[in-house]
């Protein structure tokens, strides 16, 4: 008996498939990966002569200016992003386990998709409208015969621009952690309560615990949307508030570091810091993800 | 304890409603407040007349529409074919899509500008650069949404079947594909136009004309009309966001704001 013809090795099959892809990957790395990445190349970069160079970096430290623009931006993302964050959760957890008529968190969860993305030029203005010392709020205070710029209080300020920003914090901090709140099932605070806990130890030993990582990655996330702002800032103070954003700004119209190697270090920097705060959102996020299903 | 808690809840939505209201309500008052002495619609009636305004704002909605062209016609063969023919490029999509979150527009304006404002790379002044720019700045939107829309059907099979009795790739994507997973379409193509009229930065830095520019412009000196365009911003914006939760109701994705 004959053994069977020995098969044909089978032809390594060339697959085209991955044409299919070109345009995307083509018009991102036009459009998006190039122009990014020259931030990153030329900040390492020396000016003309091209050689490697750390000097833009070490520029950025010893420039009181730059370091000024970097913690006032930190600063007001870190005040709304806990800010918003507090007020966000209270505000979601009174809507969804507050025992109050379902239509509320209904409403609150379409209101916060609005204002949300309601920011820039439309937002600082209607901040103005309120609280300028003109503005509407201004002006009925003003009736009790206080003056609350004769006391300190100013709209174009940090916190001032704290206030505003927090309109677009809040309702994304409730969209996000909704999901969360939904997920603390009703067991677990009858299971605590039948073990004797009370509504301290609940909180302390199961739902804060729980919580926390969705909490923490969503204020990361909030921080990082706040430090990536520049047109409300700008509408609203015109420029004043000299924010790493409003300073990459002003470079980009007229050189005003008056060293491009450095301008483009400033922006890297802040892409090392959003870096940072999605990479740690996404994490967080992914450990809540255990919990909630 | 139950009516307090009840209380503090109300408390805290009450605070949150004034919150969000007051400014709103200062800004629409403000703007009936052209006229002397008068609440009237003054100001609107003075916006709409405005050449500049109806040039502005037709431009933004050329752009949105042109971007959502772009986004549409790029994004979803692509998606589509990711998830057919070649998975592995998912990984390497997928961040890519996501990087418009970590570079914050005036960056990403910045490295546009800088890298196409010489010669051999001068097209910072065309209009297909901004058009490419506001499909970037949409496509974690845009793409997320089309690949969700991808993910609730059976690609493999629709597409198999209608291969099967003869369909060509043009007519699966279009006829099949593409009017399956229209809401996701729709839901990524509203919120890439609130993002795209509403946008600033880019628009300013690339020199276009677009609404939120001519309306920061008008902010510097006029005192009603731009309360005016607030609120005719806000109640777009509004629109664009309530035809997406009518459209996609019951997806409950939480979307995040572009734009700051």
């Amino acid at each position: 008996m004959r053994d069977a013809p020995e098969a044909r090795p089978a032809q390594p099959k060339r697959s085209w498939a991955w044409l299919g892809v070109v345009p995307f990957f083509l018009f991102t790395f036009l459009f998006l990966l190039y122009p990014s990445s020259t931030i990153v190349t030329r900040s390492f970069r020396e000016l003309g002569k091209g050689a490697f160079t750390f000097d833009n970096i070490i520029a950025l430290f010893k420039s009181p200016y730059i370091l000024g623009a970097y913690w006032i931006s930190i600063k007001i993302s870190l005040i709304t992003a806990v800010g918003g964050a507090i007020f966000g959760f209270l505000l979601a957890y009174a809507a969804i386990r507050g025992g109050l008529p379902s239509f509320v968190r209904l409403s609150l969860l379409t209101f916060c998709g609005v204002a949300s993305n309601f920011a820039g030029v439309p937002l600082a203005f209607a901040f103005i409208a309120l609280l300028s010392p003109s503005g509407m709020l201004i002006n009925w205070i003003k009736l009790t015969g206080y003056n609350p710029y004769f006391h300190g209080f100013t709209l174009y300020t940090q916190w001032g621009l704290s206030l505003v920003y927090m309109y677009f914090q809040f309702p994304l901090m409730v969209l996000i952690i909704a999901p969360a709140i939904d997920g603390l099932r009703r067991e677990w605070l009858e299971a605590s309560q039948n073990l004797g806990a009370s509504s301290a130890q609940y909180w302390r030993h199961v739902a804060f615990p729980i919580l926390l990582p969705s909490l923490l990655g969503t204020m990361i996330l909030l921080f990082g949307n706040a430090f990536g702002a520049i047109a409300t800032a700008q509408a609203l103070t015109g420029g004043s508030i000299n924010l790493v954003t409003i300073v990459i700004g002003s470079e980009l119209r007229g050189d005003v570091l008056g060293n491009k190697g450095v301008g483009y270090a400033l922006a890297l920097g802040m892409v090392v810091i959003m870096a940072f705060a999605i990479t740690g959102y996404t994490v967080l996020q992914r450990r809540t993800e255990r919990w909630l299903r | 304890m139950k009516i307090r808690g009840k209380v503090w809840a109300w408390f805290l939505i009450i605070l949150g409603v004034l919150y969000f209201f007051l400014p709103l309500l200062a800004t629409f008052m403000f703007s009936l407040r052209a006229r002397l002495g008068v609440l009237s619609f003054q100001s609107y009636i003075n916006v709409f007349n405005d050449p500049k305004f109806v040039k502005s704002f037709s431009f933004s909605i050329l752009w949105a529409t042109l971007t959502i062209m772009v986004g549409i016609l790029l994004f979803v063969p692509t998606a589509f074919w990711v998830r057919l023919k070649v998975p592995k490029a998912r990984a390497a999509i997928e961040f890519i899509t996501l990087i418009p979150f970590v570079v914050p527009v005036i960056v990403y304006t910045f490295g546009l500008v800088r890298t196409y404002s010489h010669p051999p790379l001068l097209i910072v002044n065309s209009p297909i650069l901004i058009v490419a720019a506001y499909t970037i700045l949409s496509m974690p939107y845009l793409y997320r949404a089309v690949d969700i829309g991808l993910r609730s059907i059976d690609v493999r099979t629709l597409t198999e079947a209608a291969q099967s009795l003869g369909a060509g790739w043009g007519t699966v994507l279009f006829k099949i594909i593409i009017p399956n997973i229209r809401v996701s379409i729709l839901n990524g193509a509203f919120l890439s136009f609130a993002i795209v009229v509403g946008e600033l930065v880019l628009a300013q830095y690339l020199v276009k004309p677009a609404f939120a520019p001519y309306m920061a412009t008008l902010m510097q000196n006029r005192a009603y009309e731009p309360a005016a365009l607030a609120v005719i911003s806000f109640a777009l914006t509004w629109a664009c966001m309530g035809i997406i939760s009518i459209i996609g109701r019951g997806s409950g994705q939480a979307q995040v704001g572009g734009g700051h």
